[in-house]
């Protein structure tokens, strides 16, 4: 009896005191959470989330203020990988995988105001002032701010042109296929 | 002229299908089947037919349970080919409704519980088999000495109904142990091994097949033919059968020569009870045995292992079917963890190193 | 000499017999041809011309863009009548620019460069500019630019020329036939690009099931140091790059490598005659062979086509197609493309217009998996095809990814076997599309981020200034001034 409930307590203090001295030595410090949110945004500042700026909207996941759908450039995988980072579930059968977009200027339309230059995050308009401005695709990341702004709706979001550079297979539809 | 895109290449296949795979194993148990039938007469033709066509009858009302088209499922060959290999697993002058039941099991319970052909953990035939041994062990385990339908004793066509369907058997009069069950009596009344095999074992009979055993399993040497054809035509490979059949034979060969009294020879575990029928048709079930090889391989030691054990030590005289359902439930973590190596990569999936970059 | 083993493969039915001893006969050139300005991998190539020029044949019309990239030249003389965007052969059916020429019916050759004067003691770098400025690609299909891989012995540490004459692909006779027919013109451009490439060893590897090409090639080669032509087992895809230099060498290329890192180059036997002609004469590529088959054209046989032909006036030329709609193949039946019409042009890369019967593609409705593993067995790579499908038709990219879909060679061999006829290898060309389109996707936005980092850190100095500007103007003046029209922060 008295052999069980010492070498129990012997047990139970050595066990102790390896977790302690592990939790000193082992410890990590709290996770960044904020920042490490901030990373997985796309990081374009388009403001499409209603927050003024991807770390504005990072810091409210962190708070739980704003759920892990939010991005709607993101997507479902970034909704998916943003709640796995909070913990959370998430229903991702809500969120719409948006097909990409980048502004398109009609150049017959376009008065060379400048206005779309100025909301334009990643500097993706050229032009000058009275001359007509051009979009470089290549870095549109198809916030729509720009066509928001322009005064005679000479910009409109079309989706991402498909080319023989970035054309691919379709996924084999089962309905095609099968029986 | 605009033609349809739709998928990529390749636009050439392989004269091979689904239907032409189960026939040919399906031809490949044919003369071993005729031979049994020939050896155990119309009871035993009797009950083979009830086995196909319950699990047949049973597909089909599955199939339109599940809502899914019934052609091709039900013509492709796969539900007659469980009900056959159960039927040559059940003893041959067993009663209708154990065929009967069988077939529905393996069907409904062993496949189409899982979602349907090539869903199944399980070899549905042994599902079937194990659940019957265990449910009606009397039955399931009176074997009757081989009667050819040449012979006189042989049951007519008449009399091999009344066998089959009314139950009109004499128990006594015909039963026979089949040679494992033969060796383990024994052995429980203190007669050592070697001695009943020496007084018993007919080599030439036990080949051909001449011998007590369920209904398609008893000969070995059409078993074997069966079992090369179908590897010649590349339906299977000779990795799990001979693995499987090596591990047997050198686990008994070796036990046996450490103690002759207590364990059978390894030439007596390949040409008894299940083991060809097993090794060629069973075990290497497609939907239900690895991929890849090396895990082929695996799978064929852990059945020859569990059966030698199960056969040696356990309360079952055979035990191919019971080594099989365990088999068949590590082959997901055999497929998980059994992969070929990637051309260009290590084993572990690191690409491999280019010692001559300037 | 000794062959290594390869992994997998199957043997499909070849059918090389139908176009296989068809000599190769001229195509009598079409009015129009129209010849698009990307025949290749890499970057299009850029007009030199305009509409209204006359060219002679062999002109050059497009140069080369940036390191990979091929120019284009002339199939024949004539008029440039459209620069336009017509409809390309590749299997979206999307369009391409293409420069089209109507034919003067005279097909006179324009200037062309001199030939190189004993090109086995010329330099390398000029023999690699020769067939850069040529235009010529990788024959074999692939349209890689040919130069690009003649000048790898400044950054790789090369040893053995491979010539693929393998010809896995069924139905293909092109290589063959230009093998049996033009051996010495083979030998030779293979003789100048080992030059070039500065190798010790050449090996010319063709399959077992082209006797005469073997012995035409072994003829032509007789007393040429440090060259063999071997006979390879017929299997397909021996004609894999990787593939062949392991079963030629023993080494195996590393995952995301390129041949050259373990010293060898694999160059195809068209090829090597098209380096022939423009070593020799100064001829660029401006025409091919192409094998014409299947049970769907009336005539099949070897054509040598200018390139920007039609080929729905190829298939005329061959006596047209047997039946209503055929299926119709550019390259083997094992990995070509379908073609969105009849109305493209052959362009360097077209090894063979097939069209091909019902009977013969023996496409049917899939059925379930039956988890045989037939594929396994079949994959020339050691991937688990069976288990990656299930992963890509849930969409489940990542793990695709990680059980190894990137390293599918799209071979084909898996889908060619599945008995329940699932479209294996139609998954994996779908998720290495994709998987390639989300990685564009994230450079693009990798790109984004940093350019709105820099904006934010311009705006921010911007207005930083505009301050210290305001705060000076206010200590200097005792009544401030509001400023009236304060420039709007402009993006440029």
């Amino acid at each position: 009896m008295l052999t069980a409930v010492g070498s129990l307590a012997m047990l139970g203090v050595t066990f102790g005191t390896l977790l302690g001295i592990a939790s000193r030595y082992l410890r990590v410090d709290e996770n960044p959470l904020e920042a490490e949110l901030e990373a997985l945004l796309p990081g374009s500042q388009c403001g499409q989330c209603g927050f003024a700026g991807c770390k504005q909207a990072a810091s409210a996941l962190a708070a739980g203020q704003a759920k892990p759908t939010l991005c709607p450039p993101g997507g479902r995988a970034l909704a998916a990988a943003l709640a796995e980072r909070l913990g959370v579930s998430v229903d991702l059968s809500d969120t719409e995988e948006l097909e990409p977009e980048v502004a398109f200027v009609n150049e017959d339309i376009c008065i060379g105001c400048m206005r779309c230059l100025q909301d334009c995050s990643s500097d993706a308009l050229v032009g000058g002032p009275k001359q007509i401005h051009t979009v470089i695709t290549d870095i549109c990341h198809g916030c729509g701010k720009c066509a928001k702004v322009c005064p005679t709706e000479a910009i409109e979001m079309r989706p991402v042109p498909i080319t023989l550079a970035n054309w691919h297979w379709h996924k084999p539809d089962p309905r095609q296929y099968m029986n | 002229m605009t033609v349809t895109v739709g998928l990529s290449a390749p636009y050439a296949h392989a004269p091979t299908s689904i239907r032409r795979t189960m026939g040919l194993v399906l031809l490949a148990l044919l003369p071993a089947t005729l031979y049994n039938a020939g050896l155990f007469g119309w009871p035993a033709v009797n009950l083979f037919v009830v086995t196909v066509l319950a699990a047949l009858a049973t597909e089909a009302v599955c199939l339109r349970l599940a809502g899914k088209p019934l052609f091709p499922p039900l013509t492709d060959g796969s539900a007659v080919l469980t009900g056959w290999l159960l039927a040559m697993s059940l003893p041959p002058w067993a009663p209708w409704w154990i065929g009967a039941v069988g077939g529905f099991i393996g069907i409904a319970i062993g496949k189409h519980a899982f979602g349907g052909l090539g869903q199944n953990v399980f070899n549905p035939a042994m599902v079937a088999r194990v659940a019957l041994l265990i449910s009606f062990p009397v039955p399931m385990t009176l074997f009757v000495a081989p009667r050819p339908l040449s012979s006189a004793d042989a049951p007519g066509f008449l009399e091999g109904l009344a066998i089959t369907f009314g139950g009109r058997l004499d128990l006594d009069a015909v039963s026979a142990a089949s040679a494992l069950g033969h060796v383990k009596t024994e052995l429980s009344r203190g007669v050592p091994v070697d001695q009943t095999l020496s007084q018993h074992q007919d080599w030439i009979a036990t080949l051909l097949g001449a011998v007590p055993g369920s209904l398609g399993e008893t000969s070995a040497v059409l078993l074997l033919a069966g079992g090369l054809f179908l590897i010649a035509k590349r339906i299977i490979t000779w990795h799990v059968p001979v693995s499987l059949m090596g591990t047997l034979f050198v686990l008994g060969s070796v036990t046996s020569l450490i103690d002759p009294g207590r364990y059978p020879d390894g030439l007596f575990h390949l040409l008894t009870g299940a083991t060809l029928l097993g090794a060629f048709f069973i075990a290497t079930d497609l939907v239900t045995s690895p991929v890849t090889r090396e895990g082929q391989i695996i799978y064929g030691i852990g059945i020859g292992a569990l059966t030698f054990v199960i056969r040696t030590w356990a309360g079952y005289p055979e035990g191919m079917a019971f080594a099989v359902l365990l088999m068949n439930a590590a082959t997901p973590l055999i497929d998980r963890y059994v992969r070929p190596r990637v051309f260009g990569r290590t084993s572990k999936g690191e690409p491999l190193s280019a010692k001559r970059k300037r | 000499m000794k062959l290594f083993r390869i992994r997998g493969g199957v043997h499909p039915e070849y059918r090389k017999e139908l176009a296989s001893e068809k000599a190769i006969v001229a195509m009598p050139l079409p009015r129009l041809l129209r010849v698009p300005l990307q025949q290749h991998v890499g970057a299009p190539a850029e007009p030199v011309v305009a509409i209204g020029d006359t060219v002679g044949k062999g002109q050059l019309i497009a140069r080369a863009q940036g390191a990979v990239s091929a120019p284009v030249h002339a199939p024949t003389s004539g008029a440039v009548v459209d620069i336009a965007n017509l409809t390309a052969p590749h299997p979206s059916g999307l369009p391409q620019r293409t420069i089209v020429i109507e034919s003067d019916g005279r097909d006179a050759w324009a200037e062309l460069p001199p030939p190189i004067e004993d090109p086995l003691s010329a330099s390398p770098r000029e023999i690699a500019r020769r067939v850069g400025e040529c235009g010529i690609v990788g024959l074999g299909g692939a349209t890689f630019p040919a130069a690009v891989k003649l000048d790898l012995r400044s950054r790789h540490e090369l040893d053995i020329l491979v010539m693929n004459g393998a010809e896995c692909e069924p139905y293909l006779t092109c290589d063959d036939r230009l093998m049996r027919e033009r051996a010495p013109e083979i030998i030779d451009g293979v003789r100048i690009m080992a030059h070039a490439l500065g190798v010790d060893r050449v090996i010319i590897a063709i399959e077992s099931n082209k006797p005469q090409a073997l012995e035409s090639m072994t003829r032509a080669a007789a007393g040429v140091a440090n060259l063999s032509v071997i006979g390879i087992p017929t299997r397909y895809p021996m004609g894999s790059e990787r593939h062949l230099v392991q079963a030629l060498t023993g080494r195996e290329t590393p995952a995301r490598q390129l041949t050259a890192d373990i010293g060898v180059v694999v160059h195809n036997v068209g090829t090597a005659h098209a380096v022939h002609q423009a070593v020799r004469y100064g001829r660029p590529l401006i025409s091919r062979v192409v094998t014409v088959s299947g049970h769907g054209v009336c005539e099949p046989g070897n054509v040598e086509v200018p390139l920007g032909t039609m080929v729905s006036e190829l298939i005329a030329f061959r006596g047209g197609l047997t039946e209503e709609a055929p299926r119709l193949l550019t390259g083997g039946p094992m990995m070509g493309q379908p073609l969105p019409s009849l109305d493209v042009p052959v362009i360097k890369g077209t090894s063979g217009i097939l069209a091909l019967t019902k009977e013969e593609t023996r496409i049917q409705p899939a059925q379930a998996c039956i988890r045989c593993g037939s594929c396994v067995s079949a994959c020339p790579v050691g991937l688990v095809p069976v288990d990656m499908v299930a992963l890509v038709r849930k969409d489940n990219l990542d793990e695709a990814a990680a059980a190894g879909v990137m390293d599918c060679i799209s071979c084909g061999s898996c889908a060619y076997i599945c008995p329940a006829h699932i479209p294996l290898v139609q998954y994996f060309n779908y998720a290495k599309g994709r998987l390639n389109a989300i990685q564009r996707d994230e450079q693009k936005r990798d790109r984004v981020k940093r350019l709105v980092e820099a904006r934010a850190a311009r705006m921010a100095k911007l207005a930083e200034a505009k301050r210290a500007a305001m705060a000076a103007r206010k200590a200097a003046a005792a009544p401030p001034k509001p400023d009236p029209d304060s420039p709007p922060a402009a993006a440029q």
